[in-house]
């Protein structure tokens, strides 16, 4: 079992009355040694969870940054497996803080759901988000997370209706995804105010926490969202950031843990003075 | 699913969530999910509407030039010494191959719809310039994008699309080939869900795609059944194509599906042959995965990263097939057979001597194929072969291959 870290985690920050700042690295990025001191570095940076892309040669729902991950990630030799080691490794030293592995659906289909499933609950994975596998594809997928006590973590989008919500929240776990904009991962900046009732529409229908992503760059933006989510999600922001440090032979660790610090500190302060 | 058993009615295939057996379905994105179920509703209204098919069917006659002739090939039948040999002629279509059909199709559905801007991957030119055709004819805006490597290998192609008023949009993620301007276009979908219609080429993507794909281009069979008919007052005993992502084969397949005693090859792209990593096999050299929205069989390494293609022709170049060639393979209905890049250059000049026809190099895939299988079929029998498209466009392909004074003086 996981052991309930997600739901734990989001019941605190609900008492803090703050939302969650859910930072994303690619696995291995780039390389898996660097990306461990990234992983290992993020709680204290003030990530309150953390999703680890698992690269894929073709992720059709990602913009260049994140694209570029993948293909720095599986240049380096990443795999599924060296993804769930890297998770194993970073549970050593943190018992707290959620994982949650976030890709597309065949190199899990080729190593095998359960396998898959029963070794990354054992890493102290929490849950998973298979970009490539809506609802009515994701029967075999989330028979096989719940068997092993992982949340398969559904997404909503500005196009998922109401009579699409409750499809979506049958079987949902953990928290929700809602895709800010209808586009990939980095592309159009969030509107938090247009995103309001959609959140809210969201939780209401799933019964659990909303956490939102693509197009939160800015420690403003991600501010904005943290005021009307359960959590704020930054991706190729921080992809960016090793990106920009590897091409200048700068630190990559030092650089994306600044970035988030940054980041986490908005997020935290959001919704102090009642804004 | 390897041998499974056949089922009683093949057309009675996909069900209801786009199902081949345990291929095709939905896999993409949620952002998406909305889109593809409205464009399955908007398509099966389409398709039961009389008008639709009228209007298709007028298109079809005097604007594509339908039907095109079978074609009974007396040389390379004498040549082969087997089963009698009809080319079924889809390179005398408008814009030179069987892609208009689709296009035709689906840009009267994305009218239907109400859609402005239309989208479009292509590998070797023959669907982008198909699609430019048909969105040139109803003043549609048209945005092609093509792999950077195939844009360069395929120039005239790209001369032909921007000319009928399409912007062509070089892609030069992963190996900038097919594959990657498939990524790309989804990308653009997912960004663009307003008023955006993706025009896939093949029997690939997501439901409805390889249905509705393979339903715009069954009328190849359909005729074919008639012409036959006409000419030989039989049903044929093997048809033959070559498969990439798998529209023309289908096509040409789908009304004989159902008479067992027809018997149907698909011939698989490869490359520098099975032994290397080299081709695009990917019955022959993949397993099943999920890939641009379908479950069906793929060329993946270990890890299921995606692997690419290879092959002489762009348009077999793609690492995937349609999911109802990966049903119909598992259930034993076609065969799927391979023919190398060196095989299909040999029929390529094959062809142009005997019989005076140019084939696209896809075709020339099925034609390397011929001598077995009119051997199989033996002397009375028949065979039907789909000459899906015209080998103007790989002239140059061929010239740098083998240097256009080698073909010369052969056969």
């Amino acid at each position: 079992m996981s052991g309930g870290r997600i739901e734990a985690r989001f019941a605190d920050l609900a008492r803090e009355d703050r939302a969650a700042f859910v930072a994303y690295v690619m696995a291995g990025d780039p390389d898996a040694e660097t990306c461990l001191s990234i992983l290992e570095g993020l709680p204290d940076a003030g990530a309150d969870l953390i999703e680890l892309g698992v690269p894929f040669s073709d992720p059709m729902a990602d913009g260049p940054a994140i694209q570029r991950a993948a293909t720095r990630a599986l240049d380096g030799g990443m795999t599924v497996n060296g993804v769930l080691d890297l998770a194993r490794r970073f549970r050593t030293g943190d018992e707290a803080t959620p994982i949650v592995l976030m890709g597309y659906l065949n190199p899990l289909l080729s190593y095998g759901l359960e396998t898959f499933a029963t070794r990354a609950a054992a890493a102290g994975v929490d849950g998973v988000i298979v970009v490539d596998c809506p609802p009515e594809e994701a029967a075999p997928l989330t028979d096989a997370l719940e068997g092993a006590g992982l949340a398969l973590i559904r997404l909503a989008t500005p196009t998922t209706d109401a009579a699409r919500l409750a499809i979506v929240a049958r079987r949902a776990g953990g928290f929700v995804y809602y895709v800010s904009v209808a586009g990939v991962t980095g592309d159009k900046p969030v509107d938090a105010e247009k995103i309001a009732p959609a959140v809210a529409r969201v939780r209401q229908a799933c019964g659990l926490p909303v956490a939102v992503g693509f197009g939160v760059r800015t420690p403003d933006q991600a501010a904005a969202v943290a005021r009307v989510a359960d959590g704020a999600v930054v991706g190729s922001a921080l992809v960016d950031a090793i990106a920009e440090a590897v091409s200048q032979s700068r630190d990559p660790v030092a650089l994306v843990l600044d970035t988030a610090a940054a980041l986490a500190k908005a997020v935290q302060s959001a919704r102090a003075g009642g804004s | 699913m390897v041998n499974a058993p056949p089922p009683n009615d093949y057309l009675a295939y996909p069900d209801a969530q786009g199902r081949f057996g345990d291929y095709g379905g939905r896999y993409v994105p949620e952002t998406l999910m909305p889109l593809v179920l409205a464009l399955g509703a908007a398509y099966a209204e389409a398709k039961a509407d009389a008008a639709f098919q009228v209007e298709l069917g007028g298109y079809l006659t005097n604007y594509a030039g339908r039907p095109s002739p079978l074609y009974f090939a007396r040389r390379l039948t004498e040549h082969l010494g087997g089963a009698k040999i009809y080319l079924k002629r889809e390179e005398l279509n408008h814009t030179g191959s069987h892609k208009i059909n689709n296009c035709l199709g689906q840009i009267l559905l994305a009218r239907r719809m109400g859609k402005k801007r239309i989208i479009a991957e292509t590998g070797a030119g023959q669907h982008g310039v198909a699609c430019a055709t048909v969105c040139a004819l109803f003043g549609l805006e048209c945005i092609v994008y093509m792999g950077a490597v195939d844009v360069e290998r395929q120039a005239p192609n790209v001369l032909r699309m921007n000319l009928l008023g399409a912007q062509v949009r070089p892609v030069t993620s992963g190996a900038a080939t097919l594959k990657d301007a498939m990524n790309e276009a989804l990308r653009d979908w997912v960004s663009n869900v307003e008023d955006t219609y993706y025009l896939i080429g093949s029997t690939a993507g997501p439901h409805p795609y390889p249905v509705m794909v393979r339903d715009f281009q069954a009328v190849i069979g359909a005729e074919t059944r008639e012409q036959l008919l006409a000419a030989e007052g039989r049903a044929p005993d093997a048809l033959v194509a070559c498969v990439g992502g798998g529209s023309n084969a289908i096509g040409l397949f789908h009304a004989f599906l159902n008479d067992e005693a027809v018997r149907m090859f698909g011939v698989e792209a490869a490359g520098d042959g099975m032994a290397t990593r080299r081709h695009a096999a990917a019955v022959n050299g993949g397993r099943p995965g999920v890939l641009h929205g379908a479950k069906s069989y793929l060329l993946q390494d270990a890890d299921g990263q995606i692997l690419e293609a290879h092959s002489i022709s762009a348009g077999l170049d793609y690492p995937g097939i349609g999911p109802e060639h990966a049903w119909l393979h598992d259930v034993g209905r076609v065969r799927y057979l391979t023919a190398t890049d060196d095989e299909a250059l040999e029929a390529f000049a094959l062809c142009a001597r005997l019989e005076g026809i140019v084939p696209a190099l896809e075709s020339a895939h099925a034609l390397a194929r011929l001598p077995q299988i009119a051997a199989e079929v033996g002397a009375g029998g028949v065979v039907v072969l789909n000459l899906s498209g015209r080998g103007d466009k790989d002239l140059a392909t061929v010239a740098a291959r083998l240097g256009l004074g080698a073909l010369e003086g052969r056969v």
